[in-house]
C-alpha cells in the first residue's frame, strides 16, 4: 500500500461517514484497524489524532474491528454511557458517554494487548534515535508519558506511548506510532513546551482525572514500518526539584520488572523468558531522576549520541 | 444426512466455520477478504483456536497469507498458555484438596484437557469446574478458603441466588493468582426437576491417571455437556460447546461400539434423555456428526420430543448458534435467541419466579453503574 491516502487528504465529513459505515482502515504500524463509530466526538477525535496516518477505505482485511456505539437500552439517554466492542465483544463495562473518545484509545490499547500475541507487548513507552530504542517502563506516575511526548516532539521518532511490540525471536521493536495519553498536569506542562502541538478533546472526570492526546508527530507516522533494536531501557522517575541523574540499574531487577510487567510475558513462556532475557542483556539499563524536561532531553541526547560508552555523566 | 432446505441460505455462517474447521483445505486460496470475515466470525464465536489448531493439523500453516498466520499464532499462542496455566492451577488445586480423601471430579473443559480428550485442543479455558459430594461442599469450601481462594464480592441477592436455587456455588478467587473455581455440588440446578442423582455420577467417575482428580465416565461427561448447552441461557459460546460435543461424541462412539446403546440408557436413567436426544439431533443435522440415524431416531422417542418440536428447536439453534456478530446477525437469529433465553430460564426456574428475577436484572442493568474500570 505504498500510495495510502492520510486522514487528512480526507474531509471531516468524509472520515465521519465513513467510520458510520465501518469502513475506516486506520494503519498503525504492523496493524490495519478498522474504527467504526456514529458518535460525532469520535469521529472528530480520531480524525484530529490519526490526521497523518495512512488510511484505506474498506481495506479487505483488518486486524481487528472496533466500535465505539451507545447501549441498545435506555443508557442511551439515562445517565447516557458508551461502549467499546470488538467483534460483537463488550471486554469492559461501558464508560460515562462523555468518554467516548478516550474510551476508543483505551480500547485499542487493550485489544492490542490482549490480542497481539505474536509479538512480546511490554508497559512502556518506546523512541528511536540513529536507529536505537530507548524503553520507557514505567509505573503511573512516573511521568513516563510526559517525557515520551517531549522525546517525541524534539527528534525523537515515537513507535509507541503505551505498548512497546518485541518480535520475540530477532527482538526489534514495531512501530504503532498512536496518539499519546497525557494527563493532569503534564496537559500543561506539554502545551507550554511545545504550544504547536495539536490535541485531542480533553476528558473530565475519568479514573485518572483529567486526560487527552497528542497527535504523534508527522515523521514517526511516517516512518511507522522501520523496525529498530532496542538499545536502552531507562526507568525514569520524576522527583520536584531534583538535578537530573542516570543511574546504573541492576540487570536482574530489570528483568524482574518486564516479567512482571509484559502484558503478555506469561503467554510467551519459556520462550518470553529467554527473550526478556536477551533484551535485558543486550540493552544498557538504567533509572533517571529528574524535574526539568529540558534536562532531561539533554540527557537523553547525551545518550543517544554516546551510547557505546558505559558510564553516563554526572 | 438430509439436504439442506430451500428455506436455508446454502452456508449458514455457522455452517461455514464448522466445515472450515473440519476441513480447512478448503481455505487453500481464499482472498484476503474472505480470510478477514470468518475470522471475525471464529474470533466471535470464541473459535478461533480451534481453526488455528485444524490448519495446524491439516499442515497448511504456510499457504494462508502472512497477516492471517499472525492471528493464528497469537491465538495458539494463548491456548497454549492456558492450557498450561489450567496444569499449574490443578496442581495448586490437588494440593489443597487431595488431604481430604474426596472424589474431587472436574467437569467441563478442565475435564477435557486433563482426560486428553480431542474436545480440548485449541480450546480456551475460563474457570475451572469441580463437582464434589453435596455433603462435603462446605469442607472444600472451607479448605479452599485457607488455601487463598475467595468469594467475589456480591449482592446479597445474587448470593442468595447461587446458595438456594443452583447447582453451584458463587465463583471462588485466588488471590494471588486471579483464578476462579467454581464449586459444584450438581451438573443442574435443583429448581430445574431434572437434576440428577450426583451420586450416580460420582459413583460412575473415572480416575485421571497421575492425578488426585477425576473425570465422568463417557456416557455422563456427554451428557453433561449436552445438558450444559441445551440449558444454556446466554448463546454465545453455543457453537463452541456444539463442536465440543460433536468431537466428544466422534471420539467415544470410534473407541467403543457399545457407546451409543449405553448413552441412550445412560440419559433416561439420569433423567437427562431430552437434552441428550436435542444434542444428538442438532449434532446430526449442524454439524454433521456421524450419528447412525436409529440412535437418534430413538433417542428423540424415548424422550418423548415429536419431529415437530424437535424440529422447531433445531431450526431455533440453527439460527442461535450462529456467530454473534454485526456482520450475520438478522431479526430470526435475535427471535431464536429470546426465545431460546427464555426457554433456558423457564426449565431453570418456575414462571413466577422467573418473572421477577428477570425484571430484577433488567432493574439492575438500568441504575446500576459500572463497577469494572478499563
Amino acid at each position: 500500500m505504498p500510495d495510502a491516502a492520510r486522514l487528512s487528504d480526507l474531509a471531516l465529513d468524509e472520515a465521519a461517514r465513513l467510520m458510520r459505515a465501518g469502513q475506516l482502515g486506520l494503519q498503525c504500524g504492523p496493524l490495519t484497524l478498522s474504527a467504526k463509530t456514529s458518535l460525532p466526538d469520535v469521529a472528530r477525535s480520531v480524525y484530529t489524532l490519526y490526521a497523518n496516518h495512512p488510511v484505506e477505505v474498506a481495506p479487505d482485511f483488518s486486524d481487528f474491528h472496533v466500535s465505539v456505539r451507545l447501549p441498545g437500552n435506555l443508557r442511551r439517554f439515562f445517565r447516557a454511557q458508551a461502549h467499546f466492542f470488538v467483534e460483537g465483544e463488550a471486554p469492559f463495562e461501558p464508560l460515562p458517554r462523555v468518554q467516548a473518545p478516550a474510551l476508543f484509545e483505551w480500547g485499542l490499547n487493550w485489544v492490542i494487548a490482549a490480542g497481539c500475541h505474536q509479538w512480546i507487548n511490554i508497559h512502556a513507552a518506546s523512541l528511536e534515535r540513529n536507529g536505537r530504542v530507548l524503553i520507557l517502563p514505567a509505573p503511573p506516575g512516573s511521568g513516563k508519558s510526559t517525557l515520551c511526548a517531549a522525546l517525541a516532539l524534539r527528534g525523537w521518532r515515537l513507535l509507541s506511548d503505551e505498548l512497546t511490540l518485541l518480535d520475540p525471536h530477532t527482538l526489534m521493536a514495531h512501530a504503532l506510532a498512536r496518539p499519546i495519553n497525557l494527563k493532569n498536569a503534564s496537559i500543561e506542562l506539554i502545551k507550554a513546551f511545545e504550544p504547536t502541538a495539536v490535541w485531542g478533546q480533553v476528558t473530565y472526570e475519568t479514573t485518572r482525572g483529567r486526560v487527552t492526546h497528542l497527535r504523534p508527530p508527522r515523521e514517526s507516522v511516517e516512518r511507522m514500518r522501520e523496525l529498530a533494536r532496542p538499545a536502552w531501557v531507562v526507568f525514569p522517575k520524576y522527583v520536584a526539584g531534583a538535578e537530573p541523574m542516570l543511574t546504573p540499574r541492576d540487570k536482574a531487577a530489570t528483568f524482574t520488572h518486564f516479567a512482571q510487567n509484559a502484558f503478555n510475558y506469561s503467554v510467551h513462556g519459556e520462550r518470553g523468558f529467554d527473550a526478556v532475557g536477551r533484551l535485558v542483556d543486550q540493552c544498557q539499563c538504567y533509572e533517571f531522576e529528574y524535574s526539568q524536561l529540558h534536562d532531561a532531553l539533554e540527557v537523553f541526547d547525551w545518550l543517544a549520541e554516546h551510547s557505546d560508552e558505559a558510564q553516563p555523566p554526572h | 444426512m438430509k439436504p439442506s432446505r430451500p428455506t436455508d441460505p446454502p452456508r449458514a455462517p455457522a455452517q461455514e466455520l464448522i466445515a472450515l474447521i473440519r476441513m480447512p483445505a478448503q481455505a487453500r486460496d481464499w482472498t484476503l477478504r474472505r480470510w478477514d470475515r470468518i475470522l471475525r466470525m471464529a474470533r466471535a464465536s470464541n473459535v478461533l483456536g480451534r481453526l488455528a489448531y485444524a490448519i495446524e493439523q491439516a499442515s497448511l500453516r504456510d499457504q494462508v497469507p502472512e497477516r492471517v498466520q499472525f492471528h493464528l499464532v497469537a491465538i495458539e499462542r494463548l491456548t497454549r498458555h492456558q492450557r498450561e496455566a489450567l496444569d499449574w492451577e490443578c496442581q495448586h488445586l490437588e494440593d489443597a484438596l487431595q488431604g481430604m480423601r474426596l472424589p474431587l471430579v472436574l467437569l467441563k473443559g478442565a475435564a477435557y484437557a486433563k482426560a486428553g480428550l480431542q474436545a480440548a485442543q485449541g480450546r480456551l479455558f475460563g474457570d475451572i469446574d469441580l463437582l464434589v459430594p453435596r455433603e462435603a461442599l462446605e469442607a472444600v469450601e472451607d479448605t479452599l478458603k485457607m488455601h487463598g481462594w475467595v468469594r467475589d464480592q456480591m449482592d446479597p441477592y445474587d448470593v442468595r441466588y447461587y446458595r438456594e436455587w443452583m447447582h453451584e456455588l458463587p465463583p471462588m478467587r485466588n488471590l494471588v493468582r486471579g483464578t476462579v473455581i467454581d464449586l459444584h455440588h450438581n451438573i443442574l440446578p435443583p429448581s430445574t426437576g431434572h437434576a440428577p442423582d450426583p451420586a450416580l455420577l460420582i459413583a460412575a467417575s473415572l480416575p485421571i491417571d497421575g492425578t488426585c482428580f477425576r473425570r465422568l465416565a463417557d456416557t455422563d461427561l456427554l451428557i453433561h455437556s449436552a445438558t450444559h448447552l441445551f440449558h444454556e441461557t446466554e448463546l454465545k459460546n453455543g457453537l463452541r460447546d456444539l463442536l465440543d460435543l460433536d468431537g466428544l461424541l466422534r471420539e467415544f462412539s470410534a473407541a467403543s461400539t457399545e457407546f451409543w446403546p449405553a448413552l441412550l440408557t445412560r440419559g433416561q436413567a439420569l433423567g437427562l434423555a431430552r437434552p441428550l436426544a436435542l444434542a444428538l439431533h442438532c449434532c446430526a443435522r449442524l454439524a454433521d456428526t456421524p450419528i447412525p440415524e436409529p440412535v437418534r431416531l430413538q433417542a428423540l422417542r424415548s424422550a418423548g420430543l415429536s419431529r415437530w418440536r424437535a424440529g422447531l428447536l433445531e431450526a431455533l439453534y440453527r439460527r442461535a448458534l450462529s456467530p454473534h456478530h454485526e456482520l450475520v446477525d438478522t431479526w430470526p437469529m435475535h427471535l431464536a435467541r429470546f426465545c431460546l433465553y427464555v426457554r433456558g430460564h423457564a426449565l431453570r426456574m418456575p414462571a413466577g419466579r422467573l418473572a421477577l428475577h428477570l425484571t430484577r436484572k433488567a432493574w439492575w442493568r438500568m441504575f446500576k453503574s459500572s463497577s469494572r474500570k478499563i
